[in-house]
């Protein structure tokens, strides 16, 4: 890559630089603290552009986040001098535990543990944290958990994941009477949930069905565009939608009326309802996950893993690639208008700009920061991410965390690509791709040997 | 009526904001041959673009109105500051989102992602530190109609941005046909492994190829901004639909990402006078897909796109 | 000449394959020109020639993943239904009975050997989502059947001491057999087999020549083999037919295609350096 030694001025500066890692190092590491310096530090406005960033350099924490990638630069050179015994004891470490944790009454273990803290965790938090807790968090596992199938069972990148859950909000609003536009018959809320699913599934069928048979970066980029205009037509069909002003009526609150069974979900906005709703979407979620679980390993998952390993070896095998690949998208759009529902109902009304394109991007943060294919991962990944910004909601602006968000897909993308709870046969492909062997994803030209 | 009134209006508008399309385009149409990825992030690549010819002649212009030879002076200093700080700012791109992937030999999703995330880290960035409103360029020209042609009123903005366009392509051309670095850039785009074989530097090719894309995507912010005020989100649909128009010339093509940027412009122009102008931007999506489904090579391109 | 050939390359009785006149082009290049053949049902065919002859060509068209600008390739299933297979995507072609390897072993790297010989078993199933997620007794049963008839096969190709082994983990032969294990577990009737021999050592070779042997008449599968190496042909292919530039240039039994005199031409010394190799290492 660069001209062989000889031929270059040892003495110079630059020379030296170049030769030198840990040097390079240095440098990307200042380079890396100022940046994040500047993302933590004061903002900008328009009529003082620079003032955000000599505001920065004046305050003190700026110089606080340098010395901290200083100091880790000091951390991974010395590392490095003593590579092997810390390689080796990191390395006994880890294979203990993954040696633990693939007996399978400890997974499960942890999972019942989990479980646990889950159902009780409302009881221990404040008023601000039950509701954290119903409407950032426990919907947006959700939402990760769904796009999970889409992305990491499936291998297929959906950049307008949002979309779905604009269906299903839309379809429970629809069906209960509360758009412009009527139904044929109005239901209850309780089987508004059905009927927003099955819109949802179909909305996934309708978009996949034509744009799955293209290349992985293809279909994201049209994903993302249905995902922009899902927003843009939600505004325009006035007459259907409500556009700008949001739905008509108030979606009237979940609630189950079967079998002897008589429970109206109280108004949310008060508290102490919190935890009702909770419970509720935790009921979702732990039925969701037990049958993602399954689906994960059986003819349907493996049909999957085949399509993401080899789709021209997948299809010898009599694999019909679009069929699988449009169950996945359908799987992940009903989920996504589960979610949809849930929060129509939750929160009564609603607008266009809920449904604002980023969150897709959110939605995948979270699922690449998990851990792409794993449920566990998919869980924890968006529980941690969406608690982060609450518990800094003081030091960091509500509106800077898109860049927060961003700056963490790319470096997971180059530390940690499997992501924080890899499944392992993610975390394999991955190690397999990186040297040489197979593609680890649904995104490679397929070419037979002509 | 639809198409027929105002149509030469229309039309000009269309050509002119379809040179603004190419530009922008070509910096996707290029990584694209030489990567075989979409750079997402190319949208504030060319937002930042924007940002420097606004930093510059507003500190420069200040609140005068420049006449004459003096705005052919500022208008090539905006072009060359917003084309150095986009090449600038792809070039970084290159080095930070894709190359640590590159070394690593990470499978094609990775920089799909790392491209988003570059993208969002970005303009969110440029939001924080420049604040979130739209500011205005300060003029280096007035801008009126210069001459009306069969009723459509061709103003300097048009001019401007046609005569700059125009002259960035012919010197691309040249640049591609003549060069070393464009012999370069087509032996990779071609074949990176032979390439590299037969001695070409990929590396090198592919980070001037950014850059390359950088400055003319960087000048068309600039022009943009003239036009329309530079604000952090400005890059987004300008981006979708500069892509549109590459897949549409078809996809590392650079004649072809030319040509779709001015069918682009025209055809979204000319579906005002059809449409509720709300919808034009559903215009160029609706495009994109229609082509990707019923003809993946564009209009001139390769055969790429479907899964087999 | 070729009247003489082409009829040798069709002269047989209950064809389960057809392949009629097929021309299949790339742009400016023509990668099989008028190529006929057919292939009886419960036989070996042999299909060579020197590289560039259009051979995997040939099984791409087969198997659906290029389609021929002209002619016809039909499969005949034993109740007589003939049915084209130009046209089918790929797993509509496998579904029908024919399956197939690839010349450079094409495995679901990151997946246990079983793994992928049950995907390949699963493709004959039933279930789907709903099944798997309300785990139906169908669906449990056809699981446990999946996993059975795996194991089944890998102990057919001498496999079943590395079932749980990733795929990416075994040996080259090891590897081989897999693929084939898993092409096998499609139930085809007719398999294609795109240089099963390459790369692998003289040990290896016979049990090869064995597993095919067996898979033939055990399995009662046809096997259309594409092969460089002329000993294994020479042994185990009842028929031969040679291509070379895309055109059939000889077709009969293995002995009569070596006297040849337009295949000795077209290796012009590959015959005799594979020859020679083989003496050598075998």
């Amino acid at each position: 890559m660069t001209a062989p030694a000889a031929t270059r001025d040892p003495g110079s500066a630059w020379a030296r630089y170049r030769d030198n890692k840990d040097l390079q190092r240095l440098a990307i590491c200042l380079v890396v603290g100022a940046i994040v310096a500047l993302m933590t530090g004061k903002s900008g406005t328009v009529t003082a552009p620079t003032s955000g960033i000599t505001g920065t350099f004046k305050s003190s924490s700026a110089y606080v986040w340098i010395g901290i990638f200083v100091a880790l630069w000091l951390l991974l050179t010395v590392r490095d001098r003593y590579l092997q015994s810390v390689q080796s004891a990191t390395h006994v470490l880890t294979t203990n535990r993954d040696r633990v944790l693939a007996i399978t009454p400890v997974k499960w273990g942890i999972y019942a543990a989990g479980l646990v803290v889950a159902i009780a965790l409302p009881h221990f938090v404040n008023n601000f944290w039950q509701e954290v807790l119903v409407g950032q968090i426990a919907p947006y596992v959700l939402l990760a958990v769904g796009l999970n199938v889409v992305v990491g069972f499936a291998g297929l990148l959906d950049l307008g994941y949002i979309a779905f859950y604009a269906v299903g909000a839309y379809s429970a609003a629809y069906w209960t009477g509360s758009l412009p536009a009527h139904p044929p018959f109005t239901v209850n809320p309780f089987w508004a949930f059905p009927l927003a699913i099955a819109a949802a599934m179909l909305a996934g069928v309708i978009l996949g069905a034509p744009t799955l048979r293209l290349r992985g970066d293809y279909l994201a980029i049209v994903t993302l565009g249905f995902g922009e205009i899902i927003q843009i037509v939600a505004n325009n069909l006035t007459s259907v939608t409500g556009g700008a002003q949001g739905i008509t009526k108030a979606v009237p609150s979940f609630s189950v009326h079967a079998g002897g069974l008589h429970y109206v979900w109280p108004l949310e906005l008060l508290p102490g309802n919190h935890y009702r709703w909770y419970y509720l979407i935790l009921a979702l979620i732990v039925v969701v996950l037990t049958a993602f679980h399954l689906l994960e390993n059986s003819r349907v998952g493996r049909a999957w893993m085949a399509i993401r390993e080899d789709e021209v070896a997948a299809e010898a095998v009599g694999i019909n690639p679009l069929k699988y690949k449009v169950l996945a998208f359908a799987i992940g759009a009903s989920t996504s208008g589960v979610a949809g529902v849930f929060f129509a109902s939750k929160n009564g009304t609603f607008t266009p700009p809920d449904f604002a394109f980023q969150a897709s991007i959110l939605i995948l943060v979270l699922v690449i920061f998990g851990g792409m294919g794993s449920l566990p991962g998919a869980v924890i990944g968006a529980a941690v991410l969406q608690w982060l910004p609450q518990a800094l909601r003081s030091h960091i602006e509500q509106q800077d965390l898109y860049i927060y968000y961003g700056a963490l897909l790319i470096v997971m993308m180059i530390f940690r690509p499997q992501g924080l709870i890899p499944s392992r046969r993610r975390a394999r492909e991955i190690r397999m791709a990186e040297h040489g062997v197979g593609s680890a994803d649904a995104m490679a030209q397929p070419g037979g040997a002509p | 009526m639809c198409l027929t009134h105002n149509f030469w209006s229309f039309l000009v508008i269309g050509l002119s904001n379809g040179f603004l399309y190419a530009l922008i385009a070509l910096g996707y149409t290029l990584v694209y041959g030489v990567l075989q990825l979409i750079n997402f992030a190319h949208s504030e690549v060319f937002m930042s673009g924007a940002f420097g010819g606004l930093f510059v002649l507003n500190k420069v212009i200040g609140n005068g109105t420049p006449h004459g030879a003096a705005s052919v002076g500022y208008v090539i200093l905006g072009i060359i500051a917003g084309g150095f700080v986009g090449g600038l700012v792809a070039f970084l791109l290159e080095r930070v989102a894709y190359r640590p992937l590159r070394r690593r030999n990470a499978p094609k999703l990775a920089y799909l992602i790392s491209a988003i995330g570059a993208s969002y880290f970005m303009f969110n960035l440029a939001g924080k530190e420049f604040g979130r409103n739209s500011v205005d360029i300060a003029s280096p020209y007035t801008n009126g109609t210069v001459f009306t042609f069969l009723g459509a009123h061709v103003q300097t903005d048009y001019l401007v941005v046609a005569g700059v366009a125009i002259g960035m392509l012919v010197f691309l051309d040249r640049l591609v046909a003549r060069t070393r670095l464009g012999q370069g850039i087509r032996a990779v785009a071609q074949d990176a492994d032979t390439a590299s074989l037969l001695g070409v530097d990929i590396n090198r090719v592919i980070s001037q190829t950014f850059i390359i894309g950088g400055v003319l995507g960087g000048a068309a912010g600039f022009l943009f901004g003239l036009q329309s005020g530079v604000i952090y989100s400005m890059g987004t649909v300008p981006g979708i639909k500069a892509f549109t128009a590459a897949v549409l010339g078809g996809i590392g093509n650079i004649r072809g990402a030319v040509i779709g940027g001015l069918v682009l412009g025209v055809v979204e122009s000319l579906s005002v006078s059809c449409i509720n102008a709300s919808w034009t931007d559903v215009i160029a999506f609706g495009i994109l897909v229609v082509v990707l489904l019923v003809r993946p090579t564009g209009i001139l391109g390769e055969r790429l796109g479907r899964s087999a | 000449m070729s009247e003489a050939i082409q009829e040798r390359a069709v002269d047989v009785e209950d064809p389960i394959l057809v392949v009629d006149n097929v021309t299949l082009r790339f742009g400016g290049v023509t990668s099989l020109a008028d190529v006929s053949l057919r292939q009886g049902r419960g036989e070996i065919l042999a299909v060579i020639g020197p590289n560039g002859a259009g051979k995997t060509s040939l099984f791409n068209s087969i198997s659906g993943v290029y389609r021929p600008q002209e002619g016809a390739i039909t499969f005949n299933d034993p109740d007589g239904r003939a049915t084209s297979v130009i046209g089918r995507s790929p797993n509509r072609v496998t579904r029908l009975g024919v399956a197939r390897t690839f010349q450079n072993i094409r495995l679901f790297n990151a997946l246990t050997a079983v793994e992928n010989v049950k995907i390949g078993v699963e493709s004959r199933q039933r279930t789907g989502p709903v099944g798997a997620m309300l785990r139906l007794p169908y669906a449990r049963r056809e699981d446990r059947e999946s996993d059975d008839r795996a194991f089944e096969l890998l102990s057919f190709v001498g496999l079943q001491a590395r079932a749980n082994a990733l795929a990416a983990s075994l040996a080259y032969g090891e590897q081989r057999r897999l693929e084939i294990a898993r092409a096998l577990a499609t139930r085809p009737q007719l398999l294609l087999l795109d240089e099963p021999a390459a790369g692998t050592n003289p040990v290896e070779k016979r049990d090869l020549e064995a597993l095919i042997r067996r898979i033939n008449t055990e399995m009662n599968v046809s096997v259309l083999l594409i092969e460089h190496d002329m000993r294994l042909v020479m042994s185990i292919a009842s028929r031969v037919v040679v291509l070379n530039f895309g055109r059939v240039i000889a077709a009969g039994t293995p002995a009569e295609v070596q006297r040849t005199p337009a295949v000795v031409e077209a290796y012009l010394g590959t015959a005799a350096a594979e020859g020679d190799g083989d003496a050598a290492s075998g």
